[in-house]
């Protein structure tokens, strides 16, 4: 099936409809010295739209036989320009869009963003504000690494396990819903600490579910370390060493998987999380059972986190006092003409941020996730830039695959957990 | 991060390489020439800094020289880091590419080229990396317009086509 050309078209446009399938109509011939057909190289289209590619990803693999020989990551079917968007928006106004790069982990996001911006601005976050920041951000690795647990088990053909871990993943929406009122993108990170104090019942709520959670990790485990499928597929497949991985600047559980234990919540600890006593799970030969293993062991140091962190919650505002950055509370506005000067210039310019540049790295889910915020003096940035894990990590993908079965290049996908969002930006 | 006095020291080991030194908000920048970027690298690679955590493209407009590209190194021994920019005119967007001895720089390169038309010389596969291959323009470059992208819907195909000026 033709089309007639179009004269309007690029050249790319154009190369890309002359690719046709009439090849595949003639027989195979054998090779030149007589070898086997099935020894050729085979150049595959994997993606963009695939279930076991974890978002729009395409990957172009060359095979030989069922061998990947190379692979050619290829991106942007997401991108949807938010860090162009950014600067069109005053500083507060950005949190809600930077939170929906990597949509499993907007906490994360948020925290980043506001952390730059609370560099720049040298505003002081209050102890509790620091507190329910860390509540949130580890239920929010939890609720990542559920996704991440059960889309995975899914791509090796273990099917329950999905539903089981969005069962849980829906008591931490839960929870975000009742501290926020959304169950995702909440916006519940402000410059200067959280929108809202938690409301009466969330540290129930929450300890009901860290009761439970350690259980259901349990059973997780029980089903797939008991699974010789599962275990098969894992076991010794694509492993990289620290070495290499540091090289491509990878991090994250899968740098930790071969055995380097860098985390930036214990290396260079930012909201407090230096007050809280967890372990940091590390791999040993960094293959794909590993970076399974060591994000399964970091569901159970969450808990632990969250655990400690409602336990020394500490009393105080759950913001800053500073109504330059700020918004002052609702009851102020009723009697206080400064509280409403103060509400009316932030909601209409925002605030101006002293010019300068920082970066400010946090540990995601996925690995150091930061942002770059350059200010020009004015009340929107003049920069933003996320350092998204997805995006660097992905480059080790080939480094992993190369050499093994196109199978593994599937399970090693899965382990790598990608976010497109986060990539495409 | 190293503190004020020991980015000097450390920008005077550089020599003249380094143009200046930044220290702001407890963050070491050192801006150095954008023709021995590599070798700067290197060198900050011989005192600890052995890990490439990202690469940023900025716009500074309407300052000039416009275009910086800004290395954020970090030493995890010492839990340490730096950054490294260079500054380039539009006219001539070229930096060495450092992909050789940091291969994480792959990727964001690329980005820097797609976002901004920075040309990394000698990296070895300088294509768009976000944006379509056929697109014109560097959209994060902050004279670049927001808006006026034509949205390709399928019932708007023939009117697209004629007239592709025209946003569907």
């Amino acid at each position: 099936m033709s089309r007639p050309e179009n004269p309007t078209l690029s050249d790319y446009r154009r190369r890309e409809q002359s690719v046709t399938l009439s090849q595949l109509d003639e027989p195979l011939a054998a090779g030149e010295d007589g070898s086997e057909t099935s020894e050729e190289l085979l150049t595959l289209n994997f993606g963009p739209h695939h279930p076991a590619t974890h978002g729009v990803l395409r990957l172009l693999v060359t095979l030989q036989g069922e061998v990947v020989r190379d692979i050619k990551p290829i991106i942007g079917y997401v991108h949807t320009g938010i860090e162009k968007t950014a600067e069109d928006k005053a500083y507060w106004k950005v949190i809600p869009v930077v939170e929906r790069m990597d949509y499993l982990a907007y906490y994360f996001n948020a925290m980043a963003y506001c952390s730059a911006v609370e560099k720049l601005v040298e505003v002081e976050v209050p102890p509790r504000a620091q507190y329910l920041r860390v509540i949130h951000l580890e239920l929010n690795r939890i609720a990542s690494h559920l996704i991440w647990l059960g889309t995975s088990a899914l791509d090796l053909g273990a099917v329950s396990i999905f539903l089981y871990c969005l069962r849980e993943r829906e008591l931490i929406l839960d929870l975000f819903e009742m501290s926020s009122g959304q169950r995702m993108h909440t916006r519940y990170f402000q410059v200067g600490g959280v929108m809202e104090d938690i409301p009466r019942g969330f540290e129930r709520k929450v300890r009901e579910f860290l009761k439970l959670m350690p259980e259901r990790a349990d059973e997780y485990g029980a089903i797939l370390n008991s699974n010789e499928i599962v275990l098969q597929r894992l076991r010794g497949t694509c492993p990289l060493d620290a070495e290499t991985l540091l090289g491509l600047g990878v991090t994250g559980p899968l740098l930790r998987a071969a055995g380097n234990p860098w985390d930036l919540r214990k290396a260079d600890p930012y909201c407090s999380y230096e007050h809280f006593d967890f372990k940091i799970p590390v791999g040993t030969v960094g293959d794909n059972y590993d970076r399974f293993a060591v994000r399964l062991a970091e569901i159970y140091e969450s808990v632990k986190i969250v655990e400690q962190a409602l336990d020394g919650l500490p009393e105080g505002p759950h913001i800053t006092e500073d109504r330059k950055v700020a918004l002052p509370p609702r009851h102020e506005l009723a009697t206080s003409m400064e509280a409403l000067i103060h509400h009316f210039k932030l909601v209409t310019e925002g605030f101006r941020v002293p010019p300068g540049e920082v970066y400010a790295p946090i540990e995601s889910p996925r690995g150091e996730l930061a942002c770059y915020v350059r200010s020009d003096g004015s009340s929107k940035p003049a920069r933003v830039h996320m350092r998204d894990p997805s995006f660097v990590n992905l480059q080790a993908v080939s480094h992993m695959v190369k050499g093994s079965y196109i199978a593994d290049m599937i399970a090693t996908v899965a382990m790598l957990d990608p976010i497109l969002g986060g990539i495409d930006r | 991060m190293p503190d004020a006095t020991g980015l000097e020291l450390l920008a005077a080991e550089l020599g003249d390489a380094a143009r200046e030194t930044v220290y702001f908000r407890e963050q070491a920048t050192i801006e150095v020439d954008p023709t021995r970027v590599r070798e700067v690298l290197g060198a900050l690679r011989g005192k600890g800094y052995s890990f490439l955590a990202s690469v940023h493209g900025v716009d500074y407009y309407p300052e000039e020289p416009r275009l910086g590209v800004i290395y954020e190194l970090l030493d995890m021994a010492r839990v340490d880091r730096v950054k490294v920019k260079v500054r380039v005119t539009v006219e001539e967007p070229e930096v060495d590419s450092v992909t050789p001895e940091w291969p994480t720089a792959d990727h964001q390169e690329r980005e820097i080229y797609d976002m901004f038309g920075v040309v990394f010389r000698g990296h070895p596969d300088l294509r768009r990396i976000l944006m379509p291959e056929d697109y014109e323009g560097h959209p994060q470059r902050r004279d670049f317009p927001v808006g006026g992208e034509p949205v390709i819907f399928t019932r708007d195909e023939r009117k697209w086509l004629e007239e592709p000026s025209e946003p569907a």
